[in-house]
């Protein structure tokens, strides 16, 4: 018998500019059962979170607590009833101590109105034990490691006498043995009583922690049951909702000469020995947990940063890259995952910033010419099915998709002979994501070599002639043809083997 | 790829009807207005003998706020101008005592101009320090260098010919300084707006981390800006030091705020990434002409400084609060 749902969702709606993030969604915790939330990125997870914080307030549908109607209208009003997240990355304060930290907006009081240290610091200690963390609340946050650090995070969420806690991918930047000690945390939080809402990409945990599982697909519900009785395929089934082939327009590749070959790229700290060849007509694609050093190697090789050792050849001349320019005199560019900060020159025009790096072929002697640079822009953007008002409207009223388009732009016009690109459909909208696969694969199809970064597990598979994985820094697995599976890259990526998984 | 590729317009709005709501137009208005008011003022106004010693309020300034504009749209700001200046007329004033010729005089202030831009410009580009702190530094550094060589003594006896800079007129009442303002104004709106280096000094002051990621040599640019501030304020020093004939350590003082104040003026963001060479031109005769005018009227030069002051807050703040107001 199912005790009654703590905290309900009904068909909540939230809608940005251009976009339904959120299209009639529900959603039940259980107290003392762990729920998994699955669905691919730009499913509306992150957004259900910031519902369920007051971050967003929804645009239609209710939010039940123990059955009654209530409204979150800021992050404080979740806070007080009892519904509290861990985050991917909680902004934590490194002059501060770990107690300060944990009751940061929420100190107990002494009668006078200021901050009673020494409550607090028992509290702290009682909560850190709660949680089997050994770390001296007075200590200074800038003195711990990463992994103390997320516990003090983890404190904190649960300073507050939480009755939902929400825990998203809470296990992207830790090691096996904290990943354990977070399952053990986990069980914890479950004898308490707590409703848990656990969202992760990677299927091993929530097969191991989950109890019941939920499935959200572009804005809407689609699914939720018992973990105990599910088959992983009919989750990824739900998840992606066609087969996987069937939505990626990934053609039969023709696959020419080595283009590009990099041997035994190393930086001190970010990656080791990475060596591989990039062929011509080939989509390569780099798969691997979050801070796996697959932009630090890619950001390597369009000479942002200098690899200490190894060397890099394109059409079998060495090439050093020592900045963005040499790389892109050599023929490799970079299509980066912040858009914003690192791809669009907001403030320019769309055409100025697909010429930036052509301004030498558009203009004459150094000066410009303002027909070929429209003629340059209108060329590249129109191929990429640009949607914008005119060609001298500045890029930053542009849609993230359209963004990125004019950012893809920019560098086909270069005419390059490598083109990389990093989280290409990460948080842009499913009509122009399908745009960028499709652009992808007529590039691969005109032999250019094409290497993607993605985090997406379909979208790799969907789009790659072949899949380097890396964990740590490393080079983790390659994989080609029938060894390309979810499992043979999964497993590589967060470096379990077939036996110990079993 | 698509069969049906959409064509998408270049411009919707004409050069034209952009130039009419432009901040230059407003400076335009400002300007004539200014100038009208002059005329009703004082009778001394409209004299062309004095309207050319009118220019001498901008010109020098003017030519360091054209490579200052380049440097602020590009993110970045000098405030040594004005030192640099001091230590380029020190420079000069040793040079002549060791005997040197006019040239020879002329080379040691561009020179010495050249190097303190390059040297700000290694410590800005180089060792990515924020060029108002490095700045700041030269300040003083720069300043205190002429104060060591002269004290209180002051260079003087520069030869005739080098008065020609300062103190000569190339065709009835157009003076050499203006036509050195008139020429670095072509120069600097050219490479400003008609060049590629200009296209990447604006993408650099829009967003510098995108501007490296789409393949530019964000560092090489900044400093070859901070050169051409050097150099600019070597040509300032040459114009100065031959208009008052005498180097002293205190030439120049407070020239970076008064040349800092005609780019913002001109409608060049403080926050980079916008601006015209047209509006600084602009924006340099209006300053000119309100100390001018003021002048003509005997105002003291402590309320001049008020009505510069209020003058750049209002231009500023009056846009603003009108766009507030309308939402």
């Amino acid at each position: 018998m199912q005790p009654d749902p703590v905290l309900s969702l009904r068909g909540i709606v939230k809608t940005f500019p251009g976009v339904r993030a959120l299209d009639g969604v529900r959603l039940d915790l259980f107290p003392g059962q762990v729920t998994a939330l699955i669905g691919e990125n730009g499913a509306g997870k992150s957004t259900i979170v910031k519902v369920l914080t007051g971050i967003y307030q929804p645009d239609g549908g209710q939010i039940l607590l123990d059955g009654q109607p209530v409204t979150f209208p800021d992050a404080q009003s979740a806070h007080c009833a009892g519904v509290t997240a861990i985050h991917q990355e909680t902004v934590l304060f490194d002059e501060l101590t770990v107690a300060e930290n944990i009751f940061i907006g929420h100190a107990p009081r002494t009668r006078w109105g200021l901050i009673d240290r020494r409550a607090m610091r028992a509290r702290a200690e009682k909560i850190l034990r709660g949680i089997g963390a050994d770390i001296p609340a007075g200590a200074k946050l800038r003195d711990l490691g990463i992994a103390s650090r997320h516990l003090v995070a983890i404190a904190r969420a649960l300073s507050v006498d939480a009755r939902v806690v929400i825990m998203d991918e809470p296990t992207a930047a830790l090691s096996h043995k904290e990943i354990a000690e977070l399952y053990e945390l986990v069980e914890t939080l479950k004898r308490q009583g707590k409703a848990i809402l656990f969202i992760s990409h990677k299927f091993d945990e929530i097969f191991r922690i989950a109890d019941r599982w939920t499935v959200f697909r572009d804005g809407t519900f689609v699914g939720e049951g018992e973990m105990a009785g599910t088959e992983e395929a009919e989750l990824v089934r739900l998840m992606v909702g066609r087969s996987v082939d069937q939505i990626y327009p990934k053609r039969p590749a023709q696959i020419g000469d080595p283009v590009l070959t990099v041997a035994g790229y190393s930086h001190p700290t970010e990656f080791e020995d990475i060596t591989f060849t990039l062929h011509a007509g080939e989509i390569l694609g780099f798969y691997g947990l979050v801070g796996a050093g697959r932009s630090e190697v890619m950001q390597a090789l369009f000479g942002i940063t200098r690899p200490s050792k190894g060397a890099c050849r394109i059409d079998g001349q060495v090439r050093v890259l020592r900045s963005t320019a040499q790389a892109v005199d050599a023929g490799i560019v970079y299509v980066p995952e912040d858009r914003g900060a690192q791809g669009a020159v907001k403030g320019l025009p769309i055409f100025q910033n697909v010429t930036l790096p052509s301004l030498a072929r558009t203009g004459r002697a150094g000066f410009l010419r303002l027909a070929e640079e429209f003629k340059l822009a209108r060329d590249y953007t129109q191929r990429l099915d640009l949607r914008a008002a005119s060609l001298d409207q500045d890029i930053a009223l542009l849609s993230g998709g359209n963004q990125q388009k004019v950012v893809i732009a920019k560098w086909l016009a270069t005419r390059p002979r490598v083109i990389i690109l990093d989280e290409p459909t990460k948080g842009i909208d499913i009509g122009s994501k399908a745009a960028v696969h499709d652009f992808m694969s007529e590039l691969a199809g005109q032999g250019l070599a094409v290497i993607m970064v993605s985090s997406e597990i379909p979208e790799v598979l969907g789009m790659s002639d072949r899949v380097i994985v890396m964990r740590e820094g490393r080079i983790a697995g390659e994989f080609a043809g029938d060894r390309m599976t979810p499992e043979n890259l999964v497993r590589a990526a967060v470096g379990i083997d077939r036996k110990e998984a079993a | 790829m698509t069969a049906t590729a959409r064509q998408i317009p270049d411009r919707l709005t004409s050069p034209a009807a952009r130039a009419l709501k432009s901040w230059e137009s407003l400076l335009l208005v400002v300007a004539v207005a200014i100038f009208l008011l002059n005329t009703m003022a004082s009778p001394y106004f409209l004299d062309p003998w004095n309207l050319s010693d009118a220019t001498f309020n901008f010109t020098e300034k003017a030519m360091i706020a054209f490579a200052m504009a380049m440097l602020i749209v590009a993110g970045e700001i000098d405030l040594s101008v004005g030192a640099i200046i001091a230590l380029a007329s020190t420079a000069m004033g040793m040079a002549m005592s060791l005997g040197a010729g006019t040239p020879l005089i002329v080379l040691a202030g561009l020179g010495t101009g050249l190097l303190c831009g390059a040297f700000n410009g290694a410590l800005v580009a180089g060792l990515g320090l924020p060029s108002i702190v490095v700045t700041i530094g030269t300040m003083s550094l720069f300043r205190g260098i002429s104060y060591i060589v002269l004290g209180d003594t002051a260079f003087t006896g520069y030869p005739a010919g080098f008065a020609w800079f300062g103190q000569g007129y190339v065709f009835w009442v157009i003076t050499v300084e203006l036509v050195i303002f008139t020429f670095a104004a072509v120069v600097f709106g050219t490479l400003l707006h008609r060049t590629s280096f200009g296209r990447m000094v604006y993408a650099i002051g829009n967003n510098p981390v995108a501007a490296r990621f789409s393949g530019i040599r964000v560092d090489r640019i900044r400093f070859i800006l901070f050169l051409l501030t050097g150099l600019m304020s070597g040509v300032a020093a040459v114009c100065l030091t031959s208009r008052l004939g005498s180097t002293r350590p205190s030439i120049a003082a407070g020239f970076e705020l008064e040349v800092v104040t005609i780019v913002v003026l001109g409608g060049v963001s403080i926050l980079g990434g916008s601006g015209t060479i047209l509006g600084v031109v602009l924006a340099a005769i209006v300053m000119g002409l309100v100390t001018f005018g003021l002048g003509l009227l005997n105002v003291p030069g402590i309320v001049m400084s008020i009505v510069v002051g209020a003058l750049l807050i209002g231009v500023i703040a009056i846009p603003r609060l009108i766009s507030k107001l309308r939402t």
